[in-house]
């Protein structure tokens, strides 16, 4: 009893160590681009990922017409929120913890595709950002 | 010292004590206030609880999908546990703070802490162009109090 209790301990440690279930580290932009383009049935698409990125949009809210009004242009550099506050480069060559937290890419998927296009971004639109962001 | 500079001290202490305000059922606090922290300060500084009242806190968590002009959202349970935090700690509750209630009508919901009568008054007299242009926004409080980010404004 004693010894299964230190086990359940010893494993609920871990977990919480390692932020379980979704940890940071749990998967990585290769394998979020091969995910998102088998779900969507679309090869994966550089020049589409950049044409959506880099585009002006209408569909979404007026203070956010693109990605790049707070990542700016230069995917390599720092951006910054609406409220001033640094945003790490978006590029895997400038940022390689980029992309390794699945949960967090679905979160900021979700939260800034509906603030720049009114909608949530389809697995195909992601798997081309991905790609784009990767290639950079 | 300055009448509202004792006060920003009292605030200060005040933010400090609000962790131990008493929490809403089910709610762990200690664990809501870091949450609280890391979700909101995603964007910006993560703003003292004690800054609006409970039902401003309420309608902004329940209004993320449009945030001030971008969307906020959040998993149910961390927005339940956030707005859990806040409400408890309000000025008008946990965070008791009943001069940063003045000038605020008791079914008027201010949703920018910038538009509370006691910020106003505070930054309406001392704060040079020069000052707000380096800050660049409002919202940017740690461009002048250093300490902001823990519970600090006695530097004005």
């Amino acid at each position: 009893m004693k010894g299964n209790f230190r086990k359940l301990a010893l494993v609920g440690a871990l977990a919480a160590l390692a932020g379980w279930p979704a940890a940071a580290g749990d998967t990585s932009a290769r394998q979020l681009i091969a995910q998102f383009a088998a779900q969507a049935h679309t090869q994966p698409s550089v020049a589409r990922g950049k044409a959506l990125f880099m585009g002006r949009h209408t569909g979404g809210k007026p203070e956010t017409p693109s990605c790049t009004t707070c990542h700016t242009q230069n995917l390599r550099a720092t951006g910054h929120t609406r409220a001033g506050k640094a945003i790490e480069p978006m590029a895997l060559s400038a940022n390689p913890s980029r992309f390794t937290d699945s949960a967090k890419v679905a979160k900021w998927f979700r939260r800034n595709c509906k603030s720049v296009l009114g909608r949530e971004c389809t697995a195909g639109e992601k798997a081309d950002i991905l790609a784009w962001l990767s290639s950079l | 010292m300055k009448i509202p500079a004792m006060k920003a001290l009292a605030a200060a202490g005040l933010i400090a004590l609000a962790n131990l305000a008493p929490a809403a059922a089910g709610t762990n606090m200690r664990a809501a206030a870091k949450l609280t922290e890391a979700e909101c300060s995603a964007c910006h500084m993560a703003f003292p609880a004690p800054f609006l009242p409970a039902r401003s806190w309420k309608t902004i968590m329940n209004t993320l999908d449009n945030h001030f002009g971008e969307d906020a959202s959040l998993d149910e349970a961390s927005r339940a546990q956030i707005e859990a935090y806040l409400t408890a700690n309000a000025a008008d509750t946990g965070g008791n703070r009943q001069w940063m209630l003045r000038g605020v009508g008791e079914n008027e919901y201010i949703l920018r802490i910038t538009e509370m009568p006691w910020w106003v008054r505070e930054h309406s007299h001392e704060v040079s162009q020069r000052a707000w242009a380096r800050a660049g926004s409002k919202s940017n409080c740690l461009a002048c109090h250093r300490s902001a980010g823990r519970g600090g404004y006695d530097d004005d």
